[in-house]
């Protein structure tokens, strides 16, 4: 046991702000989704810089008549099991009428059961911290979407070049 | 477990700060936690700080921002305003309560 006279106080690096974060979210299955959104929300938490910036598939994150239903499926997944032991659903079952949604109704509860939100919910709480949500020039072009299709708290449609610049100096991750 | 002088008191607290021991908390050296971190508090501070307290007793962990935020009633971007930066951290320095272990 240590004794200390001066009072030990955690460093929350206050001064430190030039960190930068960015997420490209290019999948729209639900199981997708959730890396980047929980990913971005702790980087929120911790002060830092936080941009996310939605793509092809993972258009229908920010897609308001697509966000409230994302899909989970077990097809091509290998790791998919059920939620108590070891037990695999065989890949020849997972294309079968109904898995799709079991498998979809078995991950929202998971993940309900942890108090994490559904995505709509948890892009509110990630703008709510200060992320700043962008949506991707071309894949609102080829989907023929325009703002108003889009989730509210998305800052803007905004173009490749648009993002590289935005992002000088940021760590990147995509997913 | 470092001991560490907190207001002329020994207070038991982990490597980085955060008070170890529910009991040695109470409101003055919650103050003086408050000024260590330059956080004035106000009102809206001591009832996102007493929700915290009681939440941790009651569940036995620390609430993340979002369950303060869901349960407590504080919304996300005040939490943000009174604790800037790393609400979740200064929350619980302050609260004398672990760092939350919770992903969301």
């Amino acid at each position: 046991m240590t004794t200390t006279e001066t009072t030990l106080v955690p460093n929350f690096d206050d001064d430190e702000t030039d960190r930068k974060i960015a997420f490209i979210c290019s999948k729209g299955n639900l199981d997708m989704a959730y890396p980047a959104l929980v990913l971005a929300n702790a980087a929120l938490g911790e002060g830092i810089e936080t941009h996310l910036f939605f793509t092809f598939w993972g258009f229908d994150m920010i897609t308001k008549s697509r966000m409230h239903d994302l899909k989970f499926s077990p097809v091509g997944n290998t790791a998919m099991h059920m939620p108590v032991g070891d037990v695999r659903i065989p890949q020849a079952l997972a294309p079968l009428p109904g898995m799709q949604p079991m498998a979809t109704k078995m991950i929202k509860d998971q993940i309900a059961a942890l108090g994490v939100p559904e995505v709509p919910e948890f892009l509110d709480q990630i703008v709510a911290s200060g992320g700043k949500l962008w949506a991707c020039r071309m894949s609102a072009d080829m989907n023929k979407l325009t703002e108003s299709d889009l989730y509210d708290g998305v800052e803007a449609i905004i173009n490749a070049s648009d993002f590289i610049e935005m992002t000088d100096g940021a760590q990147l991750l995509f997913i | 477990m470092p001991v560490t002088t907190i207001n002329g008191r020994e207070i038991h607290v982990d490597d980085e700060g955060f008070l170890t021991e529910y009991d040695e908390w109470d409101e003055d050296l919650a103050k003086v936690l408050a000024a260590n971190i330059s956080v004035d508090l106000t009102d809206d501070h001591w009832a996102a700080i007493k929700f915290v307290r009681e939440d941790y007793k009651a569940q036995g962990e620390t609430p993340t921002i979002r369950r303060v935020s869901t349960a407590g009633g504080i919304d996300t971007k005040k939490l943000f305003q009174l604790f800037p930066k790393k609400p979740a951290k200064k929350m619980s320095y302050i609260a004398g309560v672990p760092k939350p272990h919770g992903c969301v």
